[in-house]
């Protein structure tokens, strides 16, 4: 079976995020990783594609400057190619938009199924994937934290608020998963060396056959009216412990009658 | 603002308690505040609903086996299309709302605003807020075309307060319209075959007077005794970071933060966790943090009420002794 993987190319969560002065838009300048959340997609493809005895893993990725140092890493561990649309109108795209150049490239590799993050760890607004298989009229199944394929039939564990469900689901279909799903593994660097000269197709919004009205900045809709500071908590008082700190604990309870 | 709906998703027949939120919040827009729900009946919640301000239950039916996503947002999508538009649509951010809310953005091909703490309608078109970066900065958001506006709202975002009625015992319980779910295809092919709830006993993690989460920190699963039982000690609820979650520690029902509960107790107690953005997002609104940990550098002693830097595994059971020895 063939898997696509979407894959968000973020900057270093590790740096202090910001936001551009002038668009609003998360500031993106330097090297992108390859967002932590979409490591469990890619390797939850690996192992299915590895079970199954067939077929290949695809990375499926959008950003707006042709970045692509995001993608080294998963081709290393695996995934025999690359689609990445890369195209200066897609600045400014938000979830819908996403979706639409999403689908658009999906259509075009026709995997069995597609494995995403639940959310990505920049912009976390999680509604990218399932707006991906509404406009592919799929089923999805989200919050997945158990992925198993027998008969042609996905049988999923979903996370829900208060346990898990057993959801069976036809290919193809959208599948998001949880961290956790697997342990993502590591690149040899006989991969790194091998990621070098696998295919990364780079594609434009007009490759796609998608109107440059429908994402970027026009599509999304929706603008941004202010950003400010919230009211910032204080840091309180600081007690290093020499033994008896927790009657400093004791005392606060109190002074909140919780004791 | 002249109608607004609010997605009511229920639980074990009764609405879930982000739906009493979003329902306080949408009687103070000043229009009319309906709703739509679905499953096996509608009419136990229908009271609930009324109580709390809904004039009229759009109920989409049974659903079955099938996921709530491409059911009810075709259902939704067929009364907007059709005519029947309100000005927004408020979803609370549970994992069925995101997937109504994504396939319902599609149908009607609206931009949808997640992660939504609070929404402004003073000025007749509503602004929504959203706290970023962990919540050290607050951005407002609105839509500049299209009709409905499409809300995914954090849970805890508004305090659930019941309508004031001028005659209560004349309050009626609000108008049930079924409405019909036009064909939804494969987008619709996925069945739940089983049901799985986690046991907790003790008070629920986002309703608990006093919250102690475990983290890292704690350095090994076997020390996260220490936090159920200091919680249980202070009719408290065990919570938990990501971290310990992902690495299986506990099950993701303990899980506070971004992808978890979010949780406004009297009393937050974070132990061996080091305040990652997404964690904080989650507790900072907390009325009193305690945090203990033994990196004096870790980010939620920034936001802590009372920092103790020090060894979680000698504080804490004494922190357990001094309480047992109290009773």
């Amino acid at each position: 079976m063939n898997v696509a993987v979407c894959v968000k190319q973020i900057p270093d969560t590790a740096d202090p995020p910001a936001l551009d002065p002038q668009d609003h838009t998360l500031v993106r300048e330097g090297k992108l990783i390859m967002d932590e959340s979409d490591g469990y997609g890619v390797e939850m493809g690996l192992q299915l594609v590895e079970a199954d005895g067939g077929g290949e893993v695809s990375l499926l990725s959008m950003a707006p400057n042709g970045e692509r140092s995001g993608l080294r890493n998963a081709l290393a561990v695996g995934a025999a190619k690359a689609i990445l649309v890369s195209d200066p109108v897609l600045a400014g795209s938000d979830a819908l938009g996403t979706a639409k150049v999403l689908a658009a490239a999906i259509r075009r590799l026709g995997p069995d199924l597609v494995l995403a993050g639940t959310e990505s760890s920049d912009g976390y607004t999680g509604t990218t994937p399932v707006q991906v298989a509404e406009l592919l009229d799929w089923p999805s199944v989200s919050f997945a934290k158990h992925i198993e394929i027998s008969d042609g039939l996905l049988r999923v564990q979903r996370q829900t608020e208060a346990g898990y469900e057993e959801v069976s689901c036809p290919l193809p279909a959208v599948v998001t998963v949880t961290a956790g799903v697997v342990e993502p593994r590591y690149p040899s660097f006989k991969g790194l060396a091998a990621a070098k000269s696998k295919p990364v197709e780079e594609l434009t919004v007009a490759d796609l056959g998608l109107d440059p009205s429908q994402v970027g900045f026009a599509g999304a809709r929706q603008q941004v009216i202010s950003v400010e500071a919230s009211e910032a908590r204080k840091a309180g008082e600081i007690v290093v412990d020499a033994g008896d700190a927790h009657e400093r604990v004791i005392r606060f309870l109190e002074q909140l009658k919780i004791l | 603002m002249d109608r607004t709906w609010v997605l009511a998703e229920q639980r074990d027949g009764v609405p879930a308690g982000i739906v009493l939120e979003l329902l306080t919040a949408a009687r103070g827009f000043g229009g009319a505040v309906e709703v739509v729900t679905w499953g096996p009946s509608s009419a136990g919640a229908a009271a609930v609903l009324g109580r709390y301000g809904a004039t009229k239950v759009y109920d989409v039916g049974d659903i079955g086996e099938s996921l709530p996503g491409p059911r009810v947002a075709a259902a939704l999508a067929a009364q907007v299309s059709g005519g029947n538009r309100p000005d927004a649509i408020l979803i609370g951010a549970t994992h069925d709302g995101r997937d109504i809310a994504a396939r319902l953005s599609v149908r009607l091909d609206l931009p949808v605003l997640t992660n939504v703490v609070g929404i402004d309608a003073s000025g007749g078109r509503p602004t929504s807020e959203h706290a970023i970066f962990g919540g050290s900065t607050l951005l407002r958001a609105e839509f500049t075309d299209g009709i409905p506006g499409l809300f995914v709202i954090q849970a805890k975002s508004f305090v659930a307060e019941p309508a004031e009625t001028s005659d209560p015992a004349g309050q009626r319980s609000p108008e049930i319209v079924a409405i019909d779910t036009p064909e939804t295809g494969a987008s619709d092919a996925a069945r739940i075959v089983a049901r799985h709830e986690e046991e907790r006993s003790g008070p629920k993690l986002d309703e608990a007077a006093v919250v102690v989460s475990g983290g890292r920190g704690l350095g090994s699963p076997g020390n996260y005794a220490l936090i159920t039982e200091l919680a249980q000690l202070l009719n408290g609820a065990p919570g938990a970071s990501r971290a310990i979650v992902d690495a299986g520690w506990v099950p993701y029902a303990f899980q506070v933060g971004q992808t978890g509960k979010t949780v406004k107790p009297m009393v937050y107690i974070a132990c061996g966790i080091s305040g990652a953005t997404l964690h904080m997002v989650g507790m900072k609104d907390a009325q009193n943090i305690i945090a203990i940990n033994k990196d004096p550098q870790a980010p939620i002693f920034s936001i802590a009420d009372l920092g103790v830097v020090g060894d979680l595994t000698k504080v804490i059971p004494k922190l357990i002794e001094a309480i047992k020895a109290r009773r």
